[in-house]
Formats: structure tokens, sequence, C-alpha cells
């Protein structure tokens, strides 16, 4: 009987202790609430926004509802951490591999930079890339055609947007690429673990990914225009690229600051990683006669990356969280649409910062866990 | 085991204590915000981070303004002393909910006045110190001479969380042009941005325009187009539930308001206590019992006309002789042709 009670009331004590303290934090914001004559409720996401947004991903104007603003705001923040993690992960391996270089001038550059941008304040480097760097560009009348058909001007970036004509036939050939591919390899493996024998799956490979979507052009129907962006005049000093894409300088600037800021992390994280395989390997997989690349992608790599997933993981999660930092520079995203423009207008503080934090909690956990699964793939399979 | 229990005991009126606590605190006692400021010895105010005529800090940190002259008269009113005031600058966004959370009692911050404001967030406006209304500025050399010249495409700089996010909309929908809103937190941002060339208007309201154009590197190169695009009246909040400082706030700029009609100023209030009019002797504390109502000694509106001046004082001092807006257009009095209309003091 005593046993039992020291065993479990300390646990029911922690559980009845927690309860309480949230209780207690809900009446009184509840009794708060009710003083200054504020409701609580979700119902106001189905209003009208009546604001406009900057810049969208999906069709939204201020006739739609408060809901929407939200999935608009998510979205950017969606767009720009995804454009940004690509980035960062291309510019971190290429980093950290260059710090491994026998190459002085590289190997020194490489830890220059890391040096330098890990060590400057990231709000810092968004004002000095949106404040500084892209202030400084010509008005749009006055901005150099960048490879003849795209305009950097302080007002944004413009590019040429594709025209597609039957662009879901041009989807299906990719796709069917990339199936055959899978399949392609699957059968080089068996072949290899079987018979013994090496066909050159790379070679092929490309091979198809061009051969394929080719022929949607040729006998499919598929073609692709470009409509270039053309200078529009909107007074007598001002002007704007009408047509192509716009890529407005807040982007651009966050873009920037966040890869060339978390590129430094990821880079010392495959820095970690290739390190972390013993010379020991390296020398055994070139006795065997193993070609120095054939070393680093079956042998080297498959190691390391096991080292450097779950370190690069957290990378990824810190660019996402820091995104939200967009805000000081006006860059639409969940923080400025939803945590900002729609919590003046609604006045519902509690709702929309609990939502905003719920959004960053799902998304950093999606992460986490694509990446653990990507983590679990590649790790020893023990037999 | 015993221990345990002991330990049970204490948590539990751990709580007890703490429950006890929080129901005493949050009944509503009718003048707890006044207890709380001369309990503190000072009125804790929200302004705006910077707009010269409204709310504007010098180098040494003073401030002034027609909205700070708001709050230095309730402090005039309820501590005896203008200067008794804590400014807490508040962006758009952060404004309301250092409001109601407490953290400030009266916003004073060039803040319009809108149905949903008042009623829906657990705001009270208590009048209007400032009749505006939003208008656009654009460069000189664009040739624009009326927002009918905005074409598509326009990139437009504002701040964010104002009403001047929803009035653009309905602005530039209600005529079918499309436009780029960038919306910053910081006015001190949006002018930078429009300064830059990153905007091709700037819109708020237009004493703001007026105003920020001061900080533009060329301010004779811009100008303000002439259409009002909505109504802006602009007041101080406060907290709702606390109806007694409501009132205190209230009737502090009305005072100021009343004392301009009646042509009673900062320098000659005290020669205005043997004025044969009785309006006059009650708006300087001779005759009636004004300030038992909210709980105030008799000289409450004295003090503010001696300490702070009437509202024309207060125009002239920070708006007109800064040169931001030196013609007063709707915020002359009623009897010049404004509509600066308050109820009477009596």
């Amino acid at each position: 009987m005593n046993n039992i009670i020291k065993k479990f009331l300390p646990q029911i004590l922690a559980i009845l202790f927690v309860v309480l303290i949230f209780g207690f934090l809900t009446i009184n914001a509840q009794t708060n609430m009710d003083n200054r004559g504020i409701d609580f409720g979700f119902g106001f996401l189905s209003q009208e926004s009546s604001f406009d947004v900057q810049f969208s991903l999906i069709e939204y104007s201020g006739s739609d509802s408060y809901a929407r603003a939200f999935l608009v705001g998510l979205l950017n923040t969606l767009l720009v951490s995804f454009i940004s993690i690509i980035f960062c992960t291309i510019l971190g391996v290429i980093i950290g591999v260059a710090r491994l270089s026998s190459n002085y001038l590289i190997k020194n550059s490489a830890a220059w930079y890391v040096e330098f941008f890990r060590n400057i304040p990231l709000l810092l480097q968004i004002f000095f890339w949106y404040y500084a760097a892209l202030r400084a560009l010509p008005l749009p009348e006055k901005a150099n055609a960048w490879f003849g058909v795209t305009y950097m001007t302080v007002k944004g970036y413009y590019i040429p947007a594709m025209v597609w004509e039957n662009l879901n036939i041009f989807l299906y050939c990719g796709l069917a690429a990339i199936i055959s591919i899978i399949i392609l390899r699957n059968y080089a493996n068996n072949l290899r673990d079987n018979k013994g024998k090496q066909i050159p799956v790379l070679l092929y490979s490309f091979a198809i990914l061009i051969i394929l979507p080719l022929l949607s052009f040729l006998i499919g129907g598929v073609s692709l225009e470009f409509e270039l962006p053309q200078l529009k005049k909107l007074s007598k000093i001002s002007y704007i690229y009408e047509g192509g894409i716009s890529l407005p300088p807040e982007l651009i600037a966050l873009v920037l600051a966040l890869s060339l800021y978390t590129s430094t992390f990821v880079a010392e994280c495959v820095r970690a990683g290739i390190e972390g395989v013993s010379k020991g390997q390296k020398e055994a997989a070139a006795s065997v006669g193993l070609t120095p690349n054939q070393v680093l992608k079956l042998v080297i790599m498959p190691q390391a990356l096991r080292i450097i997933i779950p370190p690069t993981t957290n990378q990824y999660l810190n660019l996402t969280k820091n995104s939200s930092l967009a805000a000081a520079i006006a860059y639409p995203d969940l923080v400025l649409v939803f945590a900002g423009t729609a919590l003046m207008q609604t006045g519902k503080a509690i709702e929309i910062v609990s939502i905003t934090m719920l959004t960053y909690l799902t998304i950093s956990l999606t992460i986490a866990a694509i990446m653990n699964w990507y983590n679990k793939k590649i790790e020893i399979k023990e037999k | 085991m015993f221990k345990l229990v002991k330990r049970l005991t204490s948590l539990v009126a751990m709580f007890a204590v703490l429950f006890a606590f929080s129901t005493e605190t949050m009944a509503a006692k009718k003048s707890k915000t006044l207890e709380n400021t001369k309990k503190r010895g000072f009125v804790r105010c929200g302004v705006s981070q910077g707009l010269p005529g409204f709310s504007n800090a010098d180098e040494s940190g003073n401030w002034t303004g027609i909205d700070v002259d708001v709050c230095r008269a309730v402090a005039a009113a309820t501590l005896g002393d203008a200067t008794k005031v804590k400014f807490t600058p508040l962006s758009a966004k952060e404004r309301f909910t250092a409001l109601t959370s407490g953290e400030i009692d009266i916003l004073s911050r060039n803040t319009t006045w809108t149905l949903s404001r008042d009623a829906d967030i657990g705001l009270t406006f208590v009048g209007v110190n400032f009749y505006d209304g939003q208008g656009f500025m654009v460069r000189k050399g664009s040739g624009i001479k009326s927002t009918s010249e905005f074409k598509n495409g326009t990139s437009v700089c504002t701040n964010l969380g104002t009403t001047t996010e929803l009035n653009m909309r309905d602005f530039f929908d209600s005529r079918g042009i499309s436009y780029e809103p960038v919306v910053f937190e910081k006015a001190d941002e949006v002018v930078a941005a429009y300064d830059a060339g990153r905007c091709d208007t700037y819109t708020t309201d237009k004493s703001g325009l007026a105003a920020q154009r001061t900080k533009l590197s060329a301010p004779d190169d811009h100008v303000v187009l002439p259409e009002t695009i909505s109504k802006e009246p602009l007041g101080p909040v406060v907290r709702q539930g606390d109806s007694v400082w409501e009132d205190i706030v209230r009737w502090s700029l009305n005072t100021m308001i009343e004392a301009e009609e009646y042509g009673v100023n900062s320098s000659n209030a005290d020669m205005m206590k043997t004025s044969n009019n009785p309006a006059i002797k009650r708006l300087v504390g001779a005759e009636g019992e004004l300030g038992a109502a909210f709980g105030l000694d008799n000289d409450w509106n004295l003090r503010i006309i001696k300490q702070v001046g009437n509202y024309g004082e207060s125009y002239k001092r920070n708006i007109a002789d800064t040169g931001i807006l030196p013609d007063r257009g709707p915020n002359e009095l009623w009897t010049k042709g404004g509509i600066l209309y308050v109820p009477p003091a009596r």
C-alpha cells in the first residue's frame, strides 16, 4: 500500500499541479477579458478581412476571409523558408567541403566566410541587405538588363514569366521520367547484386530525363513562351515593369540573409560529418581498389550523412522560425499578415497569437518528422 | 506518507491563496486606475514613436505635441503636476494590447475612433482632439495632381495595423486599380522606403503626411494630393471598465477646448476667477463642485489651463508654429467655423 502511494502520488501531484496552473491561467485570462469586455472566439476567421496583401501565392483580395489571409501569410512563410533551405543547403555543402580542401586559398576563404556570416546577428544582416544593398539599386527606368531580359530594381527583381501550353502533358512526361529512373535504378541494383554486372545508371538517367520531356515538346503539343517584363509609365517620373514575374525586394533580402546566415551552420555540420568518418575507412576503401569518387559516394558519404542530418535538421528548424523576422522589412509572412495586420484589425490578440504559435509548432514538427524519417532511412541497418 | 499529506495540504493552501488574490483584484472597482495613478505618482501614457506635432521627443527626451498635452492635462488634473507623466512610445501594432493589458492607462497616439475599435476590443474612446482624413503624398516631379491619376501597379507605402490599410483597399478597390501595398511597422521605415523610391506614393492621415514630410531628404520635392479619402477622428483612448477614469480623461480634454471657447488661457486663468461669467468661473474652479464628481479637488481644471494651456495654445505651440499645418481647418472652434464642439462643463 505504502509503496503504491510512493510510486503514484508524486506523479498524480505533478499532473494536478500542471492542471491547476493551466486552469488558473485560463480562469485569470477569462475573468480579465470579461472585465474589459473582450470576447473570446474564432468566429472572426470567417469574416471579411478587408485589407490587401502585397504579395500572395494564391488568389486573395480584401473581400476574402481572415482564414484566407492566414493561409496567404502561411504560404509566404513556407515559400521563403523553402527557397532559403534549398539555397543554404547547396551553399553549406559547398563551403563545408571547401573547408576540408587541401588548397590553402579555398580552405581559408571558406573559413573566413563561415566566421563572418555566422557571427553577425541575423536581424542586422536582414537590415543590411534590405536597407543598404537593395535600396541602392536603380529605379526601374534606369535599370540595366541582366542576362538581357531580367531587371534588378529598387522595386524588385523582374524576370520573364513562363507561358505554357499543355503544361499537364509536360508534367506527366516529367513524372514518367522520374518513375522510369527509379525502376532503372532498382533493376541496376539487382543486376549488380545478383550477377555482378555494372551499367552506367547515371548516364541513362540523364538521357531519360532529357529525352522524355523533349518528346512532349516535339509530339505532345507542349509549347513554352516567355512573357518579358515591359517598362510601363505610371506618371511623369515613375515607372514599373509589367508582365513577367516580380520578386519583391523584401523577399530577396530575406532569402539572401537567411540562406547566407544558415549556410554557415550547415557548412559546419557538413565538415563535422566528413571529419567524423575515420581515416581508416577511406584508406581501406582505396586499398580494395575503389576510385576516389566511389570512395566518397559509397564509403564516406553514407557514414557522414548520419552525423550531418540531425544537427542540420536543427538548422532548418531555426531558419523557418527565423523567417518570422520578415516582419521587420515588410515581407508579408505569417507574422506580418496574421499576427500583425489581422490582429490589429480584429483585436483578437489571444486567439491570433495562439494560432500563430501552433502553426509554427506544426511547421517545425513536420520538418523534424521528415528529417527523422530520412535519418532512419540512411542509418546503419543491423542485420 | 505523513510528510506527503502535509506537502499536499500546503500546496492546496497555496492555490487557495492565489485564487483568493486573483478574484479580489479582479472585482471591478470604480476608480482603480485613479487610485493606482496617485499611488504611483505619475500617469502612464502611450504615445507614438515620433510624429512631430502630435507626440515627439527631443534629444533630451522631452515629449511635446497635442497628443502629449492630453496626458499632461490628465496629470495636472489628477496629480497637480503636468510633468508627472511617463511616456511609452508604441507602434501602431502594439498600442491597443499595451492599453488592454494594463501597461499604460491612456493611449494618446493619433488613434482613429472607429466602431469596431470602440465596441469590440475592450477600449473606450473619450473624444476627438484632432479631426483628420487620409491623403496621399507623391513626388512633385511625377506631375500627378489628383488621386484619379493613379495607374495600375502603383506601389503604396503605409503603416501596419492602421485604418489606413483598410481605407486604401476601399479606395483602390472601388476604382478598380490594382496596387502593391508595402506595409512597415514603424513610421520611419515607411518614410525611408518612400524616400528611396520603393513606393510611388505614401498614404496616411494628412496631418501625418504633413509632419513626416519634414523627415524626407528633400521635403520640397513632395506634395500632398488635395483629396481626402476617409474620416479620421483622432483622440485619446482608455481601457473599458473604469468609467470614472474615462470621465477624467474626457473632461480633461474637454476643459482645454472649452477654455479656448471662453477665452481662458494659461496666462489669464488666475484672473478669470473673478469673472462675471459663471461658465468661466466654473472652468477655473471658482464656482461649483465639478471636481468632486471624479473624486478630484475643485482646482483640477484650473491646473490644466495654467500648466498645459487651452486647446488653441496647444495647437499653436505644437502644430501651427512648427509649420506642420498652420491652417486649423476643421480643428477650429464651432464658433469660428470649425467643428470643435464639446458639451458644457457644468
